[in-house]
């Protein structure tokens, strides 16, 4: 899962320094704090234990109990109040222990957060964060293994990026957190130990833009989050036989990179999509129905995706392999879209 | 800041707790005579307001969903009233009186009701959301319970700022069963936060009675937490006033939050669409409470009685009050609709420069190009 040399880092001869994932969400939420007094961080664990996944480490001796704050097991009450507080002017991080967990706030993301701007007419804008990781990480099971993208990119009103490396982890959401919307921050378990280069500078990635992450001519996987690091491997997977594949990190599902996405299906006229989650209304069900609309004519083969298996997540070691969305797959649909044979690699 | 509506009733001078009447100094309750009449001219508006409402909701000038407040008036005059014109108040959907007595404009909430440009919502909010934060009403919202974790929040932004202002969450009795509430009530009791939850306890959460969805009384519904419960009257204004008029004061100066179940009595159907007294309570029990415990009447009876109001009087007020709130429908009938072009206005603050935002596909959507939802 190395991301090192990866061209995330678009960067001006500043200095930068080899740190985790999980550190350079720190270092984002450290850098804006720092900034402005009206950022806080809420959220369960974030404070006296340092974060359920260490990513507030060191924050409330730097902070102190007024701005980094340890709430009860409340997602619907707490992230309310953020969202309350948001109404009042503050800029709240809401830290859910994993998005999973989220579902029951969806209301207040939902009905308050992503409407409160409309239903008041421009007069009550949510300045605020919503963030945690997202997805699967190892046997953790139904429950605690879904990829939740589909049930925030879903409601105007919110916003939402998808940090595959830790460059983009610093710079992206210091970016949500300047936001004068609600924004998800979706990140991954399995992403916080992974280490990249990251500018020590303040460092903000504009909301929005997606990154080719590897170029290719041959055919476009396009992607975001975790599954980018599985998007290179099927690319390099895919070199061995002489294809070259693309790998489009939309890093950012609303705002979405659309000319991104038309330029890359009009380079290879063929294209993947890969996601984490589940199939039916999926974020991919989406970024089919866009290029069919607006690029038609560019394709050479009807856009194939890549999901979850329909079903909720299985424990059973074989079987979560088997349900999540792996290299072979990628490197099996891309021929296909290649019209080549499959499943003799 | 403060409105002209604000503040009507100014406090002070009164005299003991208890001293009912105080014929040399016409008084009551510690009201001067201008204190009693701007009261009942309060309650008076809020009454002929939802009249006009409900005329203008059967000729089809109102749409959608409108609940009105006709029976609650003394509970919005007398827990809104004494607050601050700094103070913030959060509430439910059944709130066009909250949201004058909190100082929007009559003429701002009718046309917010007809859905125009003239309306404190611009239209797009509708009855059940109502805002103005000039004057520290904070909706207007439309899910149960929804606005009590945000009214917590709203008192954590005061308590984070260290400013003195306080919250006050209104909620109906039906609320205090979901989840938020006892969420909302634990974090606001952990932190100490500076927030009024007040149940408007008019004894049905739609069609169904209090007693039926719980085996604890409402004013045990707070302790669990450690928050004080308090029971006000809510059909007797004076009470209701002075009551909050205290506990303002005490939350203010650090009390931390407090819980109010307010006993009140709708004289409407849950909302339009529910007849007055429906299939879950009978005509006999709303004509009971519409004779003995409408508060306008209770008032106007204390204050004939103690010699501080004559028919000519109250005819008065109560002709003010209808033209206020004919004037208040005249004006949202003429305030336009909103323009078409302004659909995509508002569902973000922000249009970043990157990206497109609405994926519709439709023309007219901002972020992306002069052709709309087109190549972007």
């Amino acid at each position: 899962m190395g991301v090192r040399g990866l061209r995330g880092v678009a960067r001006k001869a500043a200095a930068v320094a080899e740190i985790t994932y999980r550190e350079a969400l720190n270092a984002a939420m450290c850098q804006e704090m720092d900034r402005d007094d009206s950022v806080f961080l809420l959220g369960e664990e974030v404070a006296e234990y340092d974060g359920a996944y260490k990513v507030s480490r060191g924050m409330l001796a730097r902070y102190g109990d007024r701005r980094v704050v340890d709430s009860p097991i409340s997602e619907l009450g707490f992230a309310g109040l953020c969202v309350g507080a948001a109404m009042s002017g503050l800029r709240p991080i809401c830290e859910f222990m994993t998005f999973n967990f989220s579902i029951l706030a969806l209301d207040q993301v939902i009905n308050s957060a992503a409407k409160m701007l409309y239903m008041t007419n421009g007069q009550v804008p949510i300045p605020m964060v919503f963030r945690g990781p997202t997805g699967a990480a190892l046997q953790l099971s139904a429950q605690h293994s879904q990829a939740c993208e589909s049930y925030y990119v879903h409601a105007p009103g919110v916003k939402l990026v998808t940090p595959a490396t830790p460059a983009d982890a610093k710079g992206l959401l210091a970016a949500a957190i300047r936001d004068d919307d609600p924004v998800a921050v979706m990140e991954g378990e399995l992403l916080y130990n992974v280490r990249g280069e990251v500018p020590d500078e303040e460092y903000v990635i504009p909301l929005g833009v997606a990154e080719v992450k590897r170029p290719g001519n041959d055919v476009s996987i396009v992607t975001h989050g975790k599954m980018v690091h599985v998007a290179l491997q099927a690319a390099r997977a895919l070199e061995r036989e002489e294809i070259e594949a693309e790998v489009l990190d939309l890093r950012s599902l609303r705002p979405l990179d659309v000319d991104a996405i038309l330029e890359t299906v009009a380079k290879t006229n063929r294209v993947v999509y890969l996601e984490e989650g589940w199939p039916f209304a999926g974020v991919g069900a989406q970024i089919v129905s866009l290029i069919q609309d607006e690029a038609f004519d560019e394709l050479d083969a009807p856009v194939l995706r890549v999901t979850q298996a329909d079903v909720p997540m299985p424990y059973a070691k074989n079987l979560e392999q088997l349900a999540k969305p792996g290299v072979k797959a990628v490197v099996e649909a891309c021929r296909k879209v290649l019209y080549m044979e499959v499943g003799i690699s | 800041m403060a409105p002209a509506t604000q503040a009507p009733v100014k406090n002070g001078e009164a005299p003991a707790a208890g001293d009912e009447r105080d014929p040399a100094a016409s008084r009551l309750h510690g009201f001067s005579r201008d204190e009693l009449h701007g009261l009942l001219a309060d309650m008076l508006l809020y009454r002929r307001f939802e009249e006009k409402a409900e005329e203008a909701y059967a000729i089809g000038k109102i749409g959608g969903f409108c609940h009105l407040h006709i029976g609650q008036e003394g509970l919005a005059a007398g827990s809104i009233k004494p607050l601050r014109a700094d103070d913030l108040v959060i509430t439910a959907y059944r709130e066009h009186t909250q949201a004058i007595a909190k100082g929007i404009a009559p003429r701002a909430v009718m046309a917010e009701l007809y859905g125009r440009v003239g309306g404190c919502s611009g239209g797009r909010g509708g009855s059940m959301h109502l805002f103005d934060t000039t004057v520290g009403f904070y909706g207007g919202h439309g899910i149960v319970g929804g606005q009590i974790p945000l009214g917590a929040g709203l008192a954590w932004a005061i308590r984070y700022r260290g400013g003195d202002q306080i919250c006050v969450c209104f909620m109906g009795d039906a609320a205090v069963n979901q989840g938020a509430f006892l969420e909302s009530l634990n974090m606001s009791a952990v932190w100490q936060l500076p927030v009024i939850y007040v149940v408007e306890n008019n004894g049905y959460g739609m069609g169904t009675a209090f007693s039926r969805v719980s085996v604890t009384e409402m004013e045990a519904r707070s302790g669990a937490y450690g928050i004080p419960a308090h029971t006000v009257n809510g059909q007797d204004v004076l009470e209701t006033y002075r009551f909050f008029e205290e506990l303002a004061e005490r939350v203010r100066g650090g009390a931390g939050p407090q819980f109010v179940n307010a006993i009140t009595y709708r004289f409407r159907g849950h909302s339009m669409s529910d007849p007055v007294s429906g299939t879950y309570r009978s005509k006999e029990e709303v004509e009971a409470h519409v004779q003995g415990e409408d508060p306008i009447t209770i008032l106007r009876d204390r204050l004939m009685g103690a010699g501080l109001l004559t028919q000519e009087e109250l005819e008065a007020v109560d002709a003010e009050a209808r033209t206020a709130s004919d004037d208040a429908a005249e004006f949202a009938d003429a305030s336009p609709l909103p323009d078409p072009s302004t659909l995509y206005d508002h569902v973000y603050a922000e249009i970043n420069p990157h990206g497109r935002l609405f994926l519709d596909g439709r023309p007219g959507a901002p972020g992306s190009g002069p052709e709309g939802g087109g190549r972007g």
